[in-house]
């Protein structure tokens, strides 16, 4: 087995969570570095060095315009071919919170047609209903075609929060809706404590079909808003003290050992 | 060619900014509004085609899955035709003001491989549809839609084709040369002396004046209005802090007699003298960096600072409150070498947001928009610059609608070896981060005097706007370049701007600057604008010329500016110079030590304030729903989820806990480095009511209770420091002076009785507001001279900090367990005064809770031991509503129900209290009493007996029990039952007042 898997957290003006999805990925024995896009773009870092590329959460650039747009179109001019070389070696993406929106608003996600010189976009991630950014726990039902890598294994609700302002997930259309559904692209669904479909603000966004996240037709490149990397450790639980559980490891962490493991099994 | 291009939802898209604006309008109690749409209109100007446009709009601007966009040129835009029952109504930031959409959206231009925009304007048009008034449209555009502060109504009809007022004097100004102001004070009368000082909004005093004038007469010169400016700000109240370091003849009466004596430097002879005497040995660097330093662990120290931002937030709340986080952010990474920022933490003070708008005094804002827009701005920079917002606290009060207090603090985390600073002489001085422009010009001697219904008019330069994205830059840059020991002191830009800064770092050997160097926004600033401006986001270092290329370049990959300024030299002179002619030239040592000791008067006499006649209830029940729901006490959740409070990874215990994550946390528990299982706690203090009736008891009481929330989630009184932040109005005025010594001599006397130090502390004086032209409302009651002042209830907050020693066992607040006990810790006295219960019979009562440090060290000591221990199952402090709040929180907290007899209650009258142990003895006191150092914990069967014999001898009393079933049942003295809820309106009750939504 190699252990050495290494991952890119990609930074710019105004990731800031890169230093806990760092830790995640280290903690469970990968190689994490934080590097700037401008580095990628210089040539001063290779994508092709790495096995895993990992979009934190955060506010590039602001979100000014709106959220994750100006690095969505920074990384479909400057790095699509690199992006796409990346996936097709079987290597793997996650982008989390302003990562998801990022990868939706460059149409790394869901995938189709992703082209630097034609831009088309098939889903976004909007304003939320309440039209306030909210922090809160949310539960999360795993699909249980999806053919996600990043969630193998994951059968009960998970529990994990979301903070983000504009987390609602919108597709252009019905048949994208269908359509990702039968490639089996759809993730997380936000649900009930028990596992049901719901409303505001257990869907804390108003999301379309309660989606938390999605991944492409590999099943490699995985978006979602809430945060995996918040509910890594126990002692991140909003009620910890409560549980009787005393293990190190909250749900987030089968997200990140999903993916170390499958670079090590595949690669 | 100037394009214009609009963003709009496309129909069928939930329009959530044009429904949340409809709900503002109906607050407004305006209800014929019907819809409202909101379009994004961009400017853009340059040289590019109508394809290049498109392009712009399809990839960047426009999110076509939600939205839809029309473009035009400008001068071809069409007004639409009057249309009855629609508004239309387009607001655009006035010149000068930042608007951060600008930078981020031409670098996404480029990014698109287009190069020719040379510049962005952004504006919001508002579709109003239903049927509107003049009156009531004029009023939702200033009340809703605008600030004239920073915005304007957009008039196209006067617009098209003209240049911007701005630009065509940056035009005037540019090819204008220089010219140097000298400022006649050296021939000046007293007379004219002070209308300098009041014209150049200098806010000095004629003593201050007069001395500046002999100063000037032994240079045998006049000064430059920059010198004047330097000077100004440097002994203004916001940077040196004449109040608390001058001297004070302060007088008391008791029983009639008065007594007098000298305080010579109030800070010294308290806080800091408190701190000397405590004299802990982790205290780092106590009340001389820009935050005071503990140590952490072996190889870090936590440093902490709470500012104040109140001033610009009455007049602008969004940006007032959103630079006041943005400066205190700028304090940690200005302390030492620089801190990493990891907890921010914020107390508001509000009017009642009930309040009716022909009430208000004219010039102020409606408090429920004050709050609104504080909380956006916290929210905005908090959250973009990726620091947990983990504490706070809201104070609601009628005596705030003037003035709001805004209070930010952070915590940092630095490296033990990063601690300490030295300027060099032959360093260079370095400006990092921001441009400058000519924003917020004279914040520093603004704040350093009452605000007026006229403020908002003279002091619009004052107030500003952040930009959260470059500060987040410039902290990545300054941690590379510290790490990498690439320069040598470093000091934020605040309050006077590089005129503090650099003023400040060179104060012990003088330094030289080149003002035309520094990079400015716009062209058009003349030299003293430059100094003085309080551009925000900016940093000075100290930098050894053999590290400048490599600092520059560490800059350079973070894509945030850097450049040098000028030199600290060893002439102990402060000399600027624009384009080679000198326009400062004055020695360090008056520009900081110069400023004449002043001596103000105080008097204290205790206000006469009868007993409160108050027959209690038989039933409390309807009592406790009232305390709960009471501003001061109720759920603040739609607040706090707006705040991302978990960003890094590092909440342990969350401002809300329990099973349903909606009960309210005592401190706030983090862990700065995830692989260790050490953490910080966080807390705070505050209660305006105690000090309404002795300001002495308010400032131990605050003291107390940010360390009870300490200790109760886990802490240690050992490891305990504390901040003291004093807002108050102003000190002129000896009535207010002599409360604020009172307050003062509280500190003292609780921090050394608890043996817990301060660390750094900060003031806010003179917030009063003072109308002097004629209001219209009802508060308008004219005095003699025909203005009216309106102080604030003398404030302080206490920020405490804690150490954790092993996150692991720290204990939260909801009740886990059916079948467990429940005790109470600490003693109940007969103090209902200031209390939340008294509040709901609109009475303010006159026995204020006292703090007995002797036997409050004794409960903090044994219940720390029997948390390490493991013996405790929840634990929740005593404070606002008292025991009965305290109950109701943890029961909710833990979906779990109790029964609880009030005669088992550990009670006794203080010995000074005039009311007999009998007749004081009662449901209602036992249940609202707000005393201190009172805790309730619950202690599963099989721990009690160690948990007994660890309070051996304390005031502690088994008192109840959890149970099953989600009843809240309360029986009183005479064994009768006197509160039986359930918990679920308890909880519904508590939630309701704020809820938003």
């Amino acid at each position: 087995m190699s252990t050495d898997v290494k991952v890119a957290i990609l930074r710019t003006a105004g990731t800031n969570c890169d230093q806990e999805t760092k830790f995640a990925f280290e903690d469970l024995g990968a190689r994490a570095d934080l590097v700037h896009i401008k580095q990628l773009i210089l040539n001063k870092y290779n994508l092709e060095d790495y096995h895993i590329l990992a979009i934190p959460g955060g506010f590039s650039y602001g979100d000014d315009i709106a959220s994750g747009k100006i690095l969505a179109n920074e990384l479909r001019l400057s790095l699509s071919d690199a992006i796409k070389r990346f996936v097709e070696q079987g290597k793997l993406i996650i982008g989390i919170c302003n990562g998801f929106q990022i990868l939706a608003k460059s149409g790394i996600l869901p995938g189709w047609d992703f082209n630097p010189h034609h831009f088309s976009q098939d889903i976004t991630l909007t304003t939320n209903d309440s039209c306030k950014f909210e922090d809160r726990w949310i539960h999360l039902e795993h699909a249980p075609n999806s053919s996600c890598v990043w969630t193998r294994g994951i059968v009960q609700p998970i529990f994990l929060p979301v903070a983000h302002g504009e987390g609602k997930f919108v597709p252009r259309d019905q048949d994208v809706l269908n359509k990702l559904k039968s490639k089996n692209q759809v993730v997380f669904r936000y649900c009930s404590p028990s596992g049901l479909p719901t409303r505001y603000p257990e869907n804390p966004n108003g999301s379309s079909e309660d989606i938390a996240g999605i991944c492409d037709e590999t099943g490699r490149v995985f978006g979602l808003m809430p945060h995996p990397e918040r509910h890594f450790l126990l002692t991140q639980h909003p009620f910890w003290t409560r549980l009787k559980k005393k293990d190190r490891y909250g749900d987030g962490a089968k997200i990140f050992r999903n993916g170390i493991n499958y670079i090590r099994k595949n690669l | 060619m100037i394009w214009r291009v609009e963003v709009r939802d496309k129909k069928g898209v939930f329009d959530a900014l044009g429904e949340s604006v409809k709900k503002d309008i109906l607050d407004l109690g305006i209800s014929s509004v019907s819809k409202v749409e909101v379009s994004q209109v961009y400017l853009l100007d340059g040289q590019i085609s109508e394809l290049q446009v498109v392009k712009i709009c399809q990839e960047l601007l426009v999110d076509q899955i939600v939205q839809d966009y029309y473009h035009t040129p400008q001068q071809t835009l069409l007004i639409a035709p009057a249309q009855p029952n629609l508004r239309i109504v387009e607001i655009a930031y006035n010149p000068g003001v930042m608007d951060p959409v600008e930078e981020s959206t031409l670098k996404g231009i480029r990014d698109l491989g287009i190069e020719t925009v040379s510049s962005i304007r952004t504006s919001k048009k508002y579709l109003i549809y239903g049927k509107l008034s003049d009156q009531e449209f004029n009023m939702v555009v200033d009340k809703i839609l605008s600030n004239k502060l920073i915005q304007h109504v957009v008039d196209h009809e006067n617009l098209s084709g003209k240049k911007r007022a701005q630009d065509t004097e940056t035009d005037a100004q540019k090819n204008a040369p220089l010219k140097i102001v000298l400022v006649n004070i050296t021939k000046a009368s007293d007379k004219e002396l002070l209308s300098l000082s009041q014209q150049g909004q200098l806010f000095l005093n004629l003593e201050e004046m007069k001395a500046i004038q002999k100063y000037f007469k032994k240079e045998g010169r006049d000064p430059t209005d920059c010198e004047l400016e330097t000077i100004a700000q440097t002994w203004s109240e916001h940077c040196c802090h004449k109040t608390f370091r001058g001297d004070i003849r302060y007088h008391t009466y008791e029983k009639g007699k008065k007594r007098s004596k000298k305080i010579s430097n109030l800070l010294k002879s308290t806080i800091i003298k408190a701190t000397k005497e405590i004299n802990k040995s982790w205290c780092v660097s106590v009340f001389h960096d820009n935050a005071g330093v503990i140590k952490f662990d072996d190889d870090s120290n936590v440093c902490f600072k709470v500012e104040t931002h109140n001033h610009p937030s009455a007049l602008e709340p969004f940006g007032g409150a959103n630079t006041g986080i943005g400066g205190v952010i700028r304090d940690t990474l200005g302390t030492g070498l620089g801190a990493k920022p990891i907890c921010n933490t914020d107390i508001f003070c509000f009017g009642r947001p009930e309040v009716d708008f022909q009430d208000l005094p004219a010039g102020t804002l409606h408090p429920g928009r004050v709050m609104k827009g504080v909380i956006s701005g916290v929210r905005d920079y908090g959250n973009k610059m990726g620091i947990p917002t983990a504490n706070g606290a809201i104070v609601f009060d009628s005596g705030f609608i003037g003035n709001p207090l805004v209070f930010c603090g952070n915590v940092g985390l630095i490296p033990k070896d990063k601690v300490n600073k030295t300027v060099h002489k032959g360093d260079w001085i370095m400006v990092v981060g921001g441009r400058t422009g000519r924003d917020g010009i004279h914040g520093a001697t603004f704040s350093s005097g009452e605000l007026t219904d006229e403020s908002e008019v003279i002091s619009c330069a004052a107030v500003q706007i952040g930009n959260p994205i470059q500060e987040k830059k410039v902290t990545d840059a300054l941690m590379k370049a510290r790490d990498q020991g690439l320069y040598s002191a470093i000091t934020d830009c605040g309050a006077g701007g590089l005129s503090s800064a650099v003023g400040e770092m060179g104060q012990d050997l003088g330094c030289r600057v080149d003002l035309e160097k520094v990079p400015v926004k716009y062209q058009g600033l003349n030299y003293h604008e430059i100094w003085i401006s309080e551009s925000q986001e900016r940093m000075v270092l100290a930098v050894h010329p053999d590290s400048c290329a490599k600092l520059l370049e560490v800059f350079a990959s973070e894509n945030v500016e850097a450049t040098v300024i000028g030199e600290f030299t060893d002439t102990k002179r402060l000399e600027l110079f624009y384009e080679g002619c000198q326009v400062g030239n004055i020695a360090m040592e008056f520009l900081h030590h110069g400023i004449p000791k002043i001596t103000k008067e105080a008097v204290f006499a205790a206000p006469k304030l009868k007993a409160p006649r108050v027959v209690c209830p038989r039933n409390l029940t309807e009592k406790l729903l009232e305390v709960l729901s009471h501003y001061n006490v109720c759920s603040k959740e739609w607040v706090i989820r707006q705040y991302d409070h978990e960003v890094q990874g590092s909440s342990v215990l969350k401002p809300l806990v329990g099973v349903h994550g909606d009960a309210p946390s005592d401190a706030a528990v983090l862990r700065p480095k995830l692989n260790l299982s050490k953490g910080i706690a966080v807390s705070n203090g505050i209660n305006i009511r105690f000090g309404m009736i002795d300001p002495f008891w308010m400032a131990a009481s605050c003291i107390d209770e940010a360390i009870r929330q300490i200790i109760v989630v886990g802490g240690n009184l050992d490891q305990i420091a504390i901040l003291d932040n004093f807002c108050w109005g102003n000190p002129d005025k000896p009535d207010r002076l002599g409360r604020l010594v009172r307050a003062a001599q509280g500190c003292y006397q609780t921090a050394v009785g608890y043996q817990v130090p301060f660390i750094s502390g900060k003031d806010s004086l003179y917030n009063e507001y003072t109308l002097k032209q004629s209001g219209n409302g009802k508060h308008k009651k004219k005095n003699r001279k025909g203005s009216q002042s309106l102080a604030i209830p003398g404030t302080l907050l206490i920020s405490a900090i804690g150490i954790i020693e092993d996150i692991h066992r720290v204990v939260s607040m909801d009740f886990k367990r059916p079948g467990n006990s429940i005790y109470i810790l600490g003693e109940t006295f007969d103090e209902l005064g200031g209390s939340i219960y008294l509040d709901t019979y609109g009475l303010l009562g006159n026995t204020v809770a006292q703090v007995d440090t002797k036997s409050g060290t004794k409960i903090f000591r044994q219940l720390s031991e029997a948390i390490q221990k493991g013996l405790i199952a929840s634990a929740h402090d005593c404070s606002e509503g008292g025991l009965a709040v305290t109950l109701a929180e943890m029961a909710w907290g833990g979906d779990l129900g109790i029964t609880v007899l009030l005669d088992k209650v550990p009670y006794r009258v203080r010995r000074d209290g005039a009311v007999s142990e009998k007749a004081s003895k009662r449901n209602d006191t036992i249940l609202f009493s707000e005393s201190n150092s009172r805790f309730v914990v619950e202690v599963p069967p099989e721990a009690k007996q160690e948990f007994e014999k660890i309070l051996k001898g304390a005031a502690c009393a088994e008192i109840g029990r959890v149970e099953e079933s989600p009843e809240f049942i309360i029986y009183g003295l005479n064994e009768e039952i006197c509160i039986n809820a359930y918990i679920g309106d308890l909880k519904e009750a508590w939630k309701k007042t704020l809820a938003f939504a």
